[in-house]
């Protein structure tokens, strides 16, 4: 038990803070440590709920250790190992130190047994990831970087109003199943769905991800979206709506994948395409389609991860991403372009590789209820995926036109990185028995049967086919340097218009305002000067044709009495006098 | 400098790689007829239905993707301006 003192979220945290002030290979073999001590910490955790502390009359527990939980703190501490190794040589500390925090704090959501344990992890993986974005240090990144943590902040506002009305209505923070029941369960659930990029929430993703540094999208790619899976299928597993957002998921981004010319973000609308796949299972919320769910988090993690490492490989050595400037990169590149294709491989489900052992069950779970068109809808998007992530971008990448560029390999440690994530690849979709036995529930499924084999082969290759005649034949949408429209242009193009639309509607009224204000209290004012000057003017005229004043010494004393009056340049006596005179005759006629 | 590799500069072998992957096609089809059949639905009775829906629905893919394309596509520095 005493290996059990430290929750793995704290060591995370607690040893990035030292990452600085250390060098060189200690430094490497330091950091490599941090997800190896956490690994081994979470292997002897005892099943049931460790690591709580009293904390102003509430329990804060973070560890909840129980197979769900532990599937996910394995593939997150996995997936932090490679990321590190794939980072080892990064020259910045920034990037170092919130890519640690960030897969810490995303370990503390997994094993939080209560809401206020989860905030707390939730807001700092959100603050963490940002630096993530900006440790690219260019002006998008910037502006991206902000809209992502404005966006993330939104939903953290979601979920604490929502853990509130929770708090409220059962007074306890621990949670468990939740299901959609009040507006408290609501809120939590939007919360959620946000980071877990549920359309149509989602559109951060494609918008900052591909704006990180070549290292950073690594750990992107696999914490926040997949800790909200695992919030999923923890508090509203069997929700019904969630298989329909996940069908629309599934289905919507390929079709962008499919125009994007930006390698990086082809891969995150392809990422929420697989998210559509783990929604789906998590809705229908049968054992099989859980575990699915679950087992397919675990491989997505891995061959997203990879294919984000082989991009941001080519990102590295190239300092180019995009289709219209890359191109034939596999006679310089050969290993990043293998491993791309394991990748690739894996995300398309081709039988020997993990998607195909894990994808698989949630599709297998959409039969077993009879949705067919939801069936449909993911043997489509199956269909689909292979186009776009497992033919276009190697193909793209690493094939197609010759854009001259001869860039190598990058650095061993990089290599290595996406080999063991390619082993690992292989090595489940060999040998699936391994990764069912760490699932949440029994398994009784057997993924390699000959129909099924067949069958998955059957729409890959013809789908392929298809790839291969509509390229020849010249009528596949071509690389044009360009960009497509998303949700997040109701945000950043009808934002800013509804600002505009404000400021000029509303400064304008108010200009108005103050013009005809102004107009008013001058008129007025003028109004009562020239009854002030012209009364004053007839008292005094007639009293200097008495004293006998004529033509011009009258003219010049009624020119100086006005420019006197008007400039309000009277002597104060005569103003005290004409005040207290008006007062005496008030007095008298009274 | 390191040796490049120059495996598809040659036609002959993308050409080999075709006819293989055509190959490919064809067995797997043939193979249909000699495993027991596992039907999903009723429709999945068919012979080669993953094949044909395969097939189309990438073509339907790229077909909808060029009308959204037409739709959604600006120039890269729409947001910028």
């Amino acid at each position: 038990m005493t290996g059990n003192l430290i929750p793995p979220a704290l060591i995370f945290i607690a040893c990035a803070a030292l990452i600085p002030f250390l060098q060189g290979k200690t430094k490497a073999g330091y950091m490599l440590l941090i997800p190896v001590v956490s690994l081994m910490v979470i292997m002897n955790a005892p099943t049931g709920v460790i690591w709580t502390r009293e904390f102003w009359g509430y329990t804060l527990v973070m560890g909840r250790i129980d197979k769900l939980s532990l599937i996910f703190g394995y593939i997150f501490t996995l997936m932090a190992f490679l990321g590190i190794l794939f980072a080892l040589k990064v020259k910045d500390d920034l990037q170092h130190v919130s890519a640690i925090v960030y897969a810490g704090a995303t370990l503390g959501v997994v094993f939080a047994g209560d809401f206020l344990t989860l905030y707390l992890f939730w807001e700092i993986m959100a603050v963490s990831s940002t630096f993530l974005i900006l440790a690219s240090r260019t002006d998008g990144a910037r502006k991206a970087g902000l809209r992502y943590i404005l966006v993330h902040l939104v939903g953290g506002l979601f979920l604490l109003a929502g853990i509130v009305l929770y708090i409220q209505e059962t007074g306890t923070t621990a949670f468990d199943y939740i299901g959609l029941s009040g507006p408290g369960s609501w809120l939590i659930f939007i919360g959620i769905a946000l980071n877990a990029a549920a359309i149509p929430l989602h559109a951060w993703l494609p918008d900052a991800y591909p704006m990180g540094t070549p290292t950073s999208t690594v750990f992107l790619s696999a914490f926040t979206t997949k800790s909200a899976v695992y919030l999923l299928i923890r508090t509203f597993p069997g929700t019904e709506i969630l298989i329909w957002i996940g069908a629309f998921m599934v289905f919507v981004p390929i079709f962008y994948a499919v125009l994007e010319n930006d390698i990086r973000r082809v891969l995150a609308y392809s990422l929420l395409n697989q998210i559509g796949f783990m929604l789906v299972g998590t809705g229908i919320g049968s054992q099989l389609a859980l575990n699915g769910a679950v087992a397919h988090a675990f491989c997505h993690i891995l061959y997203k991860g990879l294919l984000f490492m082989a991009a941001g490989s080519v990102l590295q050595m190239t300092g180019k991403i995009k289709c219209t400037e890359i191109g034939g990169l596999y006679k310089t590149m050969p290993l990043t372009c293998l491993f791309c294709m394991v990748g690739a491989a894996s995300i398309s489900a081709f039988p020997l590789f993990s998607g195909f052992v894990s994808k698989s069950m949630v599709v297998t779970a959409t039969v077993n209820e009879n949705l067919v068109l939801v069936y449909l809808v993911l043997q489509f998007a199956s269909a689909g995926v292979f186009h776009h992530a497992g033919i276009k971008v190697p193909f793209f990448t690493f094939f197609g036109h010759d854009s001259g560029i001869r860039a190598k390999d990058p650095s061993w440690n990089m290599l290595l990185a996406m080999g063991l994530a390619a082993f690992a690849c292989i090595f489940i979709g060999v040998f699936p028995q391994p990764l069912y036995n760490l699932l949440p529930f029994t398994v009784d499924y057997i993924p390699y049967t000959g129909s099924h084999v067949v069958g998955q082969l059957q729409l890959l290759m013809f789908g392929a086919l298809a790839f291969a005649l509509l390229i020849l034949s010249g009528y596949y949408p071509p690389e044009i340097k360009s960009i497509n429209l998303d949700v997040d242009w109701t945000y950043r193009k009808l934002g800013s218009a509804a600002y505009r639309l404000l400021d000029r509607g509303l400064n304008t009224l108010n200009r108005k305002a103050e013009n005809i204000l102004i107009t008013v209290v001058r008129g007025f004012g003028t109004f009562f000067c020239q009854i002030t000057v012209h009364l004053i003017l007839f008292f005094s005229v007639n009293l200097w044709l008495i004293q006998g004043y004529r033509d011009r010494h009258l003219a010049l004393k009624k020119q100086r009495l006005y420019q006197d009056v008007v400039h309000s340049t009277l002597p104060i006596g005569i103003g005290a006098a004409a005040a207290v005179s008006f007062v005496i005759l008030i007095y008298v006629l009274t | 400098m390191k040796k490049e590799l120059t495996l598809f500069d040659k036609p002959r072998n993308v050409k080999i790689l075709l006819i293989c992957f055509y190959c490919s096609l064809a067995v797997l089809l043939v193979a249909e007829f000699f495993i027991h059949p596992h039907p999903a639905f009723y429709f999945e009775q068919m012979k080669g239905f993953s094949a044909v829906y395969g097939f189309f629905s990438c073509v339907l893919l790229i077909f909808i993707a060029k009308i959204l394309r037409r739709i959604v596509m600006k120039k890269e520095d729409y947001y910028d301006r």
